[in-house]
């Protein structure tokens, strides 16, 4: 139990000082452009496996969270003045903007079924989409608008450490999260909502808790989503996000946390790869093709994600070993 | 004589079947009372209407002369009407121990602790330890709790009612579905619950030599009515419900053995 728990941090250190060590000793530029965004995007997934993993919400409004984010920084370093200080100040003010709308949007949809919530955040981020659109004086509508990038930020690998260190960051808060007594809660909202309420706990507000968390985090990975393009868009509001989010913790494995992230590098790096493999054979534009064809085979043939069947190999060649000897499940809640 | 429990014409009709129909009970503290009557009289609905998983068509339940109406089923739970269900109804792919630590810890303030990790509270994975001594369940506690014997998963039930501490136990059949070598083991449990002389306990049972052992009194469903209630000695000699239930129930459990 205890060494699993182990090889786990030796793993996660290992990978860590692997990634800070990197952009010291390449100078590849895209490497570093191409891991940021796997990072970015990592953060993003994370936030979306709390929901689905953890709690088990289906959310398809998820981009609301990320797009308010990239929105509020890019907007605050655009007319206030690109500094640190304002980057700092833009992460809080747009954490704090989702963090109040999720509470509201949560406490109106989350009483709802499964299935009429999943369709209302659906309308409600298409909603934002529109209302991005229309409301040019800030927006710039469709076309976006670009901004400086703080002076610090200039220096690619500067930005690639400050994402880094984010990402690090978001996985042991998050993990510490889900191990607390009120994540807890939230595993058991998704295995049993109905017990989980016999036993006296409001359900609500733990998925309201749970859909804020979720909702801050995502807006932290489009404030810097925005800054690694020094440009924001209607883009970041739309569906893809969304299914971007789905995809990558499907993939890695719902429920693990490091599930979303290796679903995150997955999913980026071929996409990478095909686009670059489109300039040779035009039939590789259609990269969203082959995910939708890679997402129907995990679904079918690894239920639980790469994470997660690693982890049942790894579960049935132990217990052949230590034979009968139990083991505590809980540790990966 | 306090009432912890009252319903007045608690009524419920699906359709046009009417489940459970006018009926009027109280129980006083500390009290245990059985409810016996055939399949589909009414009795687990009953249970559901007086828990707020059902809401009545007509009528109340009172808890301590309280009318519980406008109280969900998770503010009646935590107010002190704790139940168990009749099918099995635990968390299937955690573990026995998490089962039994989730129930503890819904009553402590810390279920909304969401910085600390779970094992910083070792007192509540103690208790939950402690319940499942008490059913027979601690050498499982590591199980994944859909691996566990349908008797050991009622056990586990138990354990997870008894884990939330409230002044009333809805008992909905503990030892439905179990083997016979299962069934002293619970019936143990329960008896010592009773002992402890702290709780008022309902409890739907099937089997009358566990029900005229343990009860204070007996209530009969029939077709949704509350047909008698009194002491066990009354509700054998009464003949009505000797003609409409316990004659058949009786010769049914002649016919098993
Ligand atoms: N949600 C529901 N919708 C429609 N009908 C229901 C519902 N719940 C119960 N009933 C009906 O109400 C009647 C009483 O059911 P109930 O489960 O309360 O019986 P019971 O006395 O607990 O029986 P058993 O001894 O088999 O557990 C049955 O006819 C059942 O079909
Ligand atoms: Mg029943």
């Amino acid at each position: 139990m205890t060494s699993k728990y182990q090889w786990n941090n030796i793993f996660l250190s290992i990978m860590v000082i692997a990634l800070f060590i990197f952009p010291f000793v390449t100078d590849s530029r895209t490497w570093t452009i191409l891991l940021t965004q796997i990072f970015i995007f990592s953060i993003l997934a994370m936030s979306y496996d709390i929901l689905l993993g953890y709690t088990g919400i289906v959310s398809f409004g998820h981009a609301m969270f990320f797009g308010m984010g990239a929105y509020t920084t890019a907007v605050m370093l655009d007319r206030i003045e690109p500094t640190i200080g304002v980057f700092v100040l833009s992460i809080a003010t747009g954490m704090l903007i989702t963090g109040i709308i999720s509470f509201i949007v949560g406490l109106l949809t989350l009483r709802l079924k499964s299935h009429f919530f999943a369709m209302l955040t659906l309308a409600l981020s298409g909603l934002f989409l529109v209302l991005a659109e229309k409301w040019r004086s800030v927006t710039s509508g469709n076309d976006g608008f670009t901004f400086r990038a703080p002076e610090f930020f200039k220096d690619r690998m500067m930005f690639y450490l400050v994402v880094l260190v984010c990402m690090v960051v978001v996985y042991f808060v998050l993990r510490r999260f889900v191990q607390s007594p009120l994540g807890h809660v939230l595993v058991a909202v998704r295995e049993n909502e109905q017990r989980t309420k016999s036993l006296g706990y409001n359900t609500l507000h733990y998925k309201v808790i749970a859909s804020v968390v979720a909702g801050v985090v995502a807006s932290l990975a489009g404030s810097l989503y925005a800054i690694s393009l020094r440009f924001v868009n209607t883009s970041v509001l739309t569906m893809d996000i969304t299914l971007d989010a789905l995809l990558m913790t499907i993939i890695g494995g719902v429920g693990t946390l490091i599930g979303p992230i290796i679903g995150a590098g997955v999913i980026e790096l071929s996409q990478h790869f095909l686009s670059g493999l489109a300039k040779d054979y035009p039939i590789f534009e259609r990269w969203i093709i082959f995910f939708g064809i890679l997402y129907i085979l995990v679904v079918i043939f690894f239920p639980s994600g790469i994470v997660g069947t690693i982890r049942q190999a790894f579960h049935k060649r132990k217990k052949q070993s230590v034979g009968k000897e139990e083991q505590s499940n809980s540790e990966e809640l | 004589m306090t009432s912890i429990l009252k319903t007045e014409n608690l009524t419920i009709q699906f359709g046009g079947h009417i489940a459970v129909d006018h009926v009027n009970f109280e129980m006083p503290e500390k009290h245990f009372k059985s409810i016996i009557g055939p399949n589909g009289a009414g009795k687990t609905t009953f249970f559901n209407l007086i828990s707020g998983e059902l809401k009545p068509t007509e009528g109340k339940v009172y808890f301590k002369n309280e009318d519980m109406s406008r109280f969900s089923s998770v503010e009646r739970t935590r107010k002190g009407l704790g139940r168990s269900f009749q099918i099995t109804n635990v968390f299937p792919n955690l573990t026995v121990l998490e089962n039994v630590r989730l129930a503890v810890q819904s009553k402590e303030k810390i279920r909304y602790q969401m910085m600390r990790h779970f094992t910083s509270y070792p007192s509540l994975i103690q208790k939950a330890e402690e319940l499942l001594e008490l059913v027979l369940l601690r050498s499982k506690k590591h199980a994944i709790a859909s691996q566990l014997s349908h008797g050991e998963k009622r056990k586990l039930e138990i354990a997870m009612l008894l884990a939330l501490d409230t002044e009333v136990l809805l008992l909905d059949e503990p030892t439905a579905g179990m083997s016979l070598e299962e069934v002293p083991a619970i019936l143990d449990v329960i008896k010592q619950i009773k002992d402890q002389g702290n709780k008022s306990i309902l409890l739907i049972e099937h089997k009358m030599d566990m029900i005229l052992d343990l009860s204070d009194s007996i209530m009969v469903l029939f077709n949704g009515q509350l047909l008698a209630d009194g002491t066990p000695g009354e509700i054998m000699e009464n003949e009505t419900v000797q003609n409409a239930y316990l004659g058949g129930l009786y010769d049914e459990h002649i016919a098993k053995s």
